[in-house]
């Protein structure tokens, strides 16, 4: 080599390109948004990791995928293959990660939400956004938690806010045994629900034979949670929020504190306890208000 | 509620999920449109998840009854596709 050539590591971190322990070669992540990929998606990585890696790929804890060992000469051709298939490189560094999520209310019996489509646009506006740190989203469709919603800086949850429509019931009895939170009761031909105890885990509406138990979806939030050198669950801070926008206006608020508080290098969750958890409240209380 | 008539029965409580509703799913295949089978399930998993997945299979729940010997029977009516 005529010339020596300095790597901007960094940039290629932000990129996608994670160096190896082995000298030259980088396992490159790709961008996955809610764990979906389409065929022409898959048959372009296997077709990249064939030519220019091992011929194989990893998944990651985060349903994204990494091609190891894709050689330092290779990085331009490999980006413009992998783009030819609609695949990008994803992200890694101080910024906001993939953006996970469960099949949701699309595909899933359980699912409260369409867990996809609001991983899409969660996606579209923070995914790769520049911050103190690292910062996660997570979304799951329901109180089964298939994508651990509280190990995110901020996890979405599907619910929903129940009603029984008792003109519409057959005091069946089955919602009182599909509620695990012991909060509906049939007493003298009438169904009652204690709402303190409600989880909003729509097995009532889910398991109702007659579609007597309504239920409007909703979203719950959680914050601040780590699953890395510390471990923390993410803690949720307001009621559950029934529409998109201020669903939106939260985490605008809550990704708006940790730019402004965070010392870099700092997870949201230590910010959180650094700054102090009531300024945080109050801020994305305002923001649930409309404020 | 006027007495259910029951043309079949059947005791899952001598199974786990998920044999408990194939159990249940293939005494229902037997039977013929609009015959009720009563099923009869242990407290516990079995009463929070059968009745649903009988619901989701299209048949009609007509009533979950506590035996008072930590079983429960559901009484289904079939609805043939």
């Amino acid at each position: 080599m005529a010339e020596k050539k300095t790597v901007d590591y960094a940039a290629l971190k932000k990129g996608g390109f994670m160096r190896q322990k082995q000298k030259g070669y980088f396992s490159l992540r790709l961008a996955v948004v809610g764990g979906n990929l389409t065929a022409e998606n898959i048959r372009t990585v296997a077709d990249v990791a064939d030519k220019y890696g091992k011929g194989y790929v990893h998944m990651t804890s985060r349903q994204g995928i990494e091609i190891p060992f894709i050689g330092f000469d290779d990085i331009e051709e490999v980006r413009a293959e992998l783009a030819k298939g609609g695949v990008k490189p994803g992200v890694c560094g101080p910024r906001v990660r993939t953006i996970t999520a469960c099949q949701g209310s699309e595909i899933c019996p359980s699912g409260c939400i369409d867990t996809y489509t609001l991983a899409q646009e969660l996606d579209e506006r923070y995914f790769g956004r520049e911050l103190p740190h690292k910062f996660k989203f997570g979304v799951t469709g329901c109180q089964n938690n298939c994508l651990k919603a509280e190990e995110n800086d901020l996890g979405v949850k599907g619910g929903m806010v129940v009603e029984c429509d008792q003109s519409a019931c057959i005091q069946c009895g089955v919602c009182v045994k599909a509620c695990r939170e012991g909060a509906i009761e049939l007493k003298d031909g009438k169904i009652t629900m204690d709402e303190s105890k409600c989880n909003n885990c729509a097995r009532c509406v889910k398991s109702c034979p007659t579609e007597a138990w309504k239920g409007e979806p909703g979203y719950i939030v959680s914050f601040g949670g780590t699953f890395g050198n510390k471990i923390y669950k993410g803690e949720e801070n307001l009621p559950i929020i029934k529409d998109k926008e201020t669903l939106f206006r939260v985490a605008d608020a809550a990704i708006g504190f940790f730019e402004e508080y965070a010392n870099a290098g700092e997870r949201f969750r230590a910010t959180l306890q650094r700054v102090g958890e009531d300024e945080f409240r109050n801020r994305i209380q305002a923001a649930y208000e409309g404020n | 509620m006027a007495e259910i008539k029951v043309d079949e029965t059947v005791d899952i409580t001598d199974k786990v999920c998920p044999l408990t509703f194939v159990k249940a799913k293939v005494t229902l295949d037997e039977l013929d449109d609009g015959e009720v089978l009563a099923i009869r399930m242990n407290d516990g998993e079995p009463v929070q998840n059968v009745p649903r997945s009988i619901k989701e299979e299209g048949h009609q729940i007509l009533k979950l009854e506590d035996n008072e010997d930590g079983t429960y029977t559901l009484y289904v009516k079939k609805v043939e596709d």
